[in-house]
């Protein structure tokens, strides 16, 4: 198998993990830290594809700017943990 | 009982919606060159606009009418961040400063980022890339000043002035193509100056592609670190 082949499809893999992480993820930082991963494994999968401008933009606003934007917006709004009932997993609850 | 089922209704329907869509798309020979319009372009694209790069040939020259439509899309979105926070009086509260290794390292990077930033937009119609990624590269190295330094603020006044002649300049440029040759994006410097006929490849050529892209560029760059600006300054009760 080529090796180019295997190593896009562990960034697939690990663009869908950090989707879900994103999702997931109880704190939001963490959750704009996981988007902001998809953005940027999807810009060197781009770059992989043979599209080089779109890996930039990708990289640019994708991973950088829209990333920033998110932790600025969550560093405005106030920080509060809830003690509710355990939630079960995604994998339990779908 | 009724959510099992619900869901398990859900599932179903997903499952054949992605069975669908799956059968549709199999049809489609992804990867081959069957597109008779990219055929048409890639065959005259340096004959009629003199880039090298087939992509902002078609974005700026082909299709400069959508990237019109484009930049504005942007400034209407910079408009209603500002007109959303704003307030008669904002300042930067961040308190504490970025670490050592943030300060010397952004002191020392942030003229190449920038650099890298023009490089793109002007290079636009010989390399990969063009007036938005050029533009949010130079955004970027805003952003990396605004974390490392509480104190920094951007020259606000100069660049909502550069941004609305930037934002002008392009339509003027399209403005003499129509008095020139007849239409709104008329390639006046490629098809009736000839500017660069000889000089295909190098940096002076491609008609208005680099012109047009030197604008876009500013006009994104500015505008991107307007909104980093607008999101970072925080109102101030007296």
């Amino acid at each position: 198998m080529n090796c180019l082949v295997c190593i896009e499809y562990i960034l697939i893999g690990v663009m869908i993990l950090s989707a879900i992480f994103a999702v997931e993820w109880r704190d939001l930082l963490a959750a704009a830290v996981g988007m902001a991963a998809v953005s940027l494994f999807a810009s060197i999968l781009y770059l992989m594809l043979q599209a080089p401008d779109v890996a930039m933009t990708e990289a640019a606003i994708g991973a950088a700017l829209s990333g920033a934007v998110f932790i600025f917006a969550i560093k405005r709004t106030q920080r509060f943990e809830s003690e509710e009932e355990e939630r079960p997993g995604w994998w339990i609850r779908w | 009982m009724v959510s099992i089922l619900k869901r398990s209704l859900a599932v179903i329907m997903l499952l054949i919606i992605g069975y669908w869509l799956a059968q549709g798309l199999s049809g489609i020979p992804f990867g081959q060159d069957k597109m008779l319009v990219g055929k048409y372009y890639l065959d005259n694209v340096i004959r009629q606009t003199g880039a090298i790069n087939a992509v902002t040939a078609v974005v700026v020259n082909y299709r400069g009418f959508d990237t019109l439509g484009e930049v504005t899309v942007l400034f209407i979105a910079s408009t209603g961040v500002g007109a959303l926070l704003w307030a008669k009086r904002r300042e930067r509260t961040a308190k504490t400063e970025g670490s050592i290794v943030l300060k010397t390292g952004i002191r020392l990077l942030t003229p190449f980022v920038i650099l890298f930033g023009a490089y793109i937009f002007i290079h636009g119609h010989l390399t990969p890339g063009g007036g938005f990624p050029g533009g949010a590269t130079i955004a970027t190295a805003f952003l990396l000043l605004y974390m490392a330094y509480t104190m920094y603020e951007i020259p606000r006044r100069a660049f909502e002035n550069t941004e609305g002649v930037a934002g002008m300049s392009y339509v003027i440029v399209a403005l003499i193509g129509l008095a020139i040759g007849g239409y709104f994006l008329f390639d006046w410097i490629w098809q009736t100056w000839h500017f660069g006929v000889n000089n295909v490849g190098r940096i002076l050529s491609g008609g208005f592609i680099p012109v047009i892209y030197t604008i876009i560029g500013i006009k994104v760059g500015t505008e991107l670190s307007g909104i980093i600006d607008n999101m970072l300054r925080e109102e101030v009760r007296e």
